[in-house]
């Protein structure tokens, strides 16, 4: 069950599903190898001893966590050791299973929903980080929830933005509000929220264009969108979502610190996990501006998208890649 | 970061001025320093331990120049690799070498990458960038896997002016990418870009298509767009692109953030391609020619101080130098100082120039004019003051303003603009000391946003780094007054 994420990211990833028959065999080579006799894994069976914990160093400065963080999850993991606590790599595992849960207890991982009126969910980050296809998800997985779904196309600036989101729009059932291209994104965050008060939408959704956190004039702008929702319903948006893409390096936690400032971001949707990449920079998020993380996305489709899981995290983080042999 | 290695390195090198070779230990201990630099910069581990490695090597039994701090000569080593590392002078000589041209044509360029790194915007940059060159570019919609894709490129082909070729009804990009040639041809295209969807390296079906677009289709040169931010995970992506594909190049994107920018130099390890370009902003005219020396500088996080170091050496007086950034810092400098500075500084090179080399303020500068002729305006009025109204500026009534005015002559209004800009620059350079680079960012974009001619040449008083540097200074062309209108636009 912890795996069925990881799972799925791998399989997805193989493209193999869409594929024909043929295809298929070659795709599925690779997720054979990592689950035909359970998930490898740096840790499990194997004794603790200074060498195991080299190679988790790395492992951690190669997941992304940084500097800062790595060198606070070994000192807590030494002191472990030595008090005797933990001897294997399993136990290893747990710890930091453990740690983790903490770090993002599992309300702190649920979206909140307004007490009555649509909920809004403001969705924002750098240029290309995912977030109009987490829009697409986060709809889909709503809709599977039985609310009644909308979304606004606040991206006015870049090329054909507004036809993506509409043609996701199209392709998971929900109402779209959209105005032209070049228009100002407040407006259409305003219309939009008219509407889904007009119409009774449980949950509206907002897109908004990608942009640097070192552009002073965009946050502004961003900013002016949150003001503008609240202004049409009081308390809204009760979600702002910045979008990471998991292959982002140190940079991200600029991102988390600029977009924190502009617009007080809720929660990290943490995009592009199906890739080799650990996303290991949320914990250093974490550490730094207790963010908590509410998605993972898995993949291009309305489908994969998984609510976070900080144990199915950590597994990840150690799980074993045949084509990438453990280092001496 | 660059203060913090600067520091950290003074102290570990202070007691081996004029003491010979820079022994073992104090190298092993400043290149601890320097991988935490790198990592921090996004460096991967693999490629930071290498690293580390050959330049402790090169290190070792370096004599130790009477003339400048060992921890600076250290310093100048690591860059000097890392600038090595990232690019040879061949590579970075004019935009010959960018792109290679077929005969006959036409050329065929594909770009490749992961979601969302920047492909299809770079495709439009690229297409603006040969037009300049007096090319006829042909776009081809290649990307017949995201939404809108397609509606993307034929936006940013109106823009440019560049026909797109696409095929709406045909789903296979291997089919489209051939018949686009056919048309280049037919066409009188001489350079045709291919705009792929964005896939992750381990997609087996999605690389298999780019493999079998580069069997049938044989682009004359495959780059790979990375994100500039991107971390660890940068070495295998790029090294699956690299072997499937064979690579011809990199094309780094959103420089214009306040990345280290460390997938440089791992991508370069890993691959062994050139960087030929680097994207700095989302508007089509904001391609760069890469060079190494400047992404280096970052990745240590020092702007252009190290040439600035160099160059300064000549010039200046060093521990004066010191004084005055102290004297700054307080705010005790007066415009004695002031003028002094701008002798040393003007004697080095341009305003514009020097500004450009502080770190993080270069890009944000980079549209602006500083007025020459005002600061031989501001020098005059200096002269024309006595001792105690350089020292103090807040005494001067009206009677002293006349008096400096006829004195320098010049109006009135041009002395008292030189005394609140003096202030102001006073204040800001303060405040300066002592920030970090992300602020130093935003505090140059508030600048941006004055009028410097109004400023009058206070600003001037910022570059206490010294020394000049290897940019080109110009004048705002009409295009880039209109890229900067068009930025300000945005913002609305
Ligand atoms: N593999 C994978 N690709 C993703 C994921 N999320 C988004 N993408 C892809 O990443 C690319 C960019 O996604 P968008 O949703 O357009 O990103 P965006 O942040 O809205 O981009 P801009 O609006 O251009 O700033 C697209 O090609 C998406 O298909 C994910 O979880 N996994
Ligand atoms: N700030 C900035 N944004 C960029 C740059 N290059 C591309 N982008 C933006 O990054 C996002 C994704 O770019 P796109 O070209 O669609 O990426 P693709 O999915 O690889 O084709 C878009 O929002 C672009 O506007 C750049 O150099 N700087
Ligand atoms: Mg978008
Ligand atoms: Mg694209």
């Amino acid at each position: 069950m912890a795996f069925d994420f990881l799972k799925k990211a791998l399989t997805k990833t193989t493209g193999a599903l869409a594929a024909s028959v043929d295809k298929l065999k070659t795709g599925l080579t690779k997720t054979r190898d990592v689950f035909v006799g359970g998930l490898k894994s740096l840790l499990r069976g194997r004794k603790l001893d200074q060498q195991l914990l080299d190679e988790l160093e790395q492992r951690l400065i190669t997941s992304d966590l940084g500097v800062k963080a790595t060198l606070k999850i070994m000192e807590d993991l030494n002191a472990a050791w030595h008090a005797g606590k933990i001897t294997s790599g399993d136990e290893v595992l747990d710890f930091l299973k453990a740690e983790m849960k903490g770090y993002w207890p599992v309300e702190t991982r649920a979206l909140k929903f307004a007490s009555s009126g649509p909920t809004v969910i403001l969705v924002t980050g750098i240029n290309g980080a995912g977030k109009t296809t987490s829009i697409a998800k986060l709809g889909q997985y709503l809709k599977g929830q039985g609310k009644t779904v909308m979304v606004a196309a606040c991206d006015t600036f870049r090329a054909a933005a507004v036809e993506q989101l509409s043609i996701w729009a199209q392709r998971i059932d929900v109402q779209i509000v959209k105005h032209q291209m070049g228009s100002d994104p407040a407006a259409v965050a305003f219309d939009a929220c008219d509407a889904a008060l007009a119409r009774n939408i449980d949950v509206l959704i907002v897109d908004t264009a990608g942009r640097l956190h070192t552009q002073e004039h965009l946050m502004r702008e961003l900013s002016k969108i949150r003001k503008v929702i609240d202004k049409r319903i009081p308390g809204a948006p009760h979600e702002v979502l910045l979008v990471l893409d998991a292959t982002t390096g140190q940079n991200a936690i600029r991102q988390a610190e600029e977009f924190l400032k502009a617009v007080q971001v809720s929660g990290i949707f943490l995009a592009k996990l199906d890739g080799t990449a650990k996303g290991g920079i949320v914990i250093a998020i974490r550490h730094q501006l207790g963010l908590p993380v509410k998605f993972v996305g898995i993949g291009e489709t309305p489908e994969d998208i998984e609510p976070f899981d900080p144990e199915v995290f950590v597994e990840a983080l150690f799980a074993e890649e045949e084509s990438q042999p453990r280092s001496p | 970061m660059f203060d913090s290695l600067q520091d950290r390195f003074g102290t570990l090198f202070r007691n081996l001025t004029g003491k010979g070779k820079i022994s073992e230990s104090n190298v092993r201990d400043a290149m601890k320093e320097v991988r935490t630099a790198l990592l921090e910069a996004d460096v991967h581990f693999d490629v930071v331990n290498q690293f580390v490695s050959d330049v402790t090597q090169k290190a070792l039994g370096t004599e130790v120049l009477a003339s400048v701090e060992p921890g600076q000569q250290m310093i100048k080593i690591v860059y000097d690799e890392l600038c090595n590392l990232m690019g040879t002078a061949a590579e970075d000589s004019g935009s010959a070498a960018r792109i290679m041209f077929v005969e006959p044509g036409p050329t065929i360029i594909m770009m490749c990458g992961l979601q969302g790194s920047g492909k299809t915007t770079t495709c439009g940059k690229l297409a603006l960038y040969l037009k300049s060159k007096g090319k006829n570019p042909l776009l081809v919609a290649a990307d017949l896997q995201r939404p809108a894709a397609i509606d993307q490129l034929h936006t940013l082909g109106q823009q440019t002016e560049v026909p797109v070729y696409s095929e709406r009804e045909n789903k296979n990009p291997v089919q489209v990418c051939r018949n686009a040639v056919d048309f280049a041809k037919k066409n009188g295209r001489d350079v045709i870009i291919l705009d792929t969807a964005g896939r992750l390296h381990i997609d087996e079906v999605l690389m298999a298509e780019l493999r079998a677009v580069n069997l049938q289709v044989h682009p004359h040169q495959i780059f790979l767009v990375v994100d500039a931010m991107v971390g660890q995970d940068a070495v295998n992506s790029a090294k699956a692109f690299n072997q499937q594909l064979e690579l011809d190049g990199v094309i780094l994107t959103k420089f214009d953030s306040d990345t280290r920018g460390g997938a440089a130099l791992s991508v370069k390890t890993i691959t062994g391609k050139p960087i030929k370009f680097i994207g700095v902003g989302e508007k089509l005219p904001d391609l760069e020619e890469f060079h190494p020396e400047r992404i280096a500088q970052r990745m240590l996080g020092m702007g252009d101080i190290l040439t600035l170091v160099e160059k300064a050496q000549a010039e200046f007086d060093e521990t004066k130098a010191l004084k005055l950034q102290e004297k700054m810092a307080k705010a005790q400098f007066t415009l004695d100082d002031f003028l002094e500075q701008m002798r040393t500084v003007r004697k080095m090179g341009p305003l514009k120039q020097l500004m450009g080399l502080l770190p993080g303020i270069g890009s944000a500068l980079k549209d602006i004019e500083l007025p020459e002729a005002e600061l031989d305006k501001t020098e005059a009025i200096i002269s024309s003051m006595n001792r105690k109204e350089r020292e103090d500026p807040d005494i001067m009534d009206g009677s002293r303003r006349r008096r400096i005015a006829k004195g320098s002559g010049v109006q009135v209004e041009d002395v008292s603009r030189l005394i609140k800009g003096f202030s102001a620059a006073r204040d800001m350079a303060k405040k300066m000391s002592g920030l970090s680079m992300g602020s130093r960012m935003k505090m140059a974009q508030a600048m941006s946003s004055m009028d410097m001619s109004k400023l009058g040449a206070g600003s001037a008083g910022l570059p206490s780094f010294g020394g000049g540097g290897q940019q080109k200074q110009s004048k705002l062309s009409p295009e880039q007054k209109r890229k900067l209108r068009q930025k300000r636009l945005r913002g609305k």
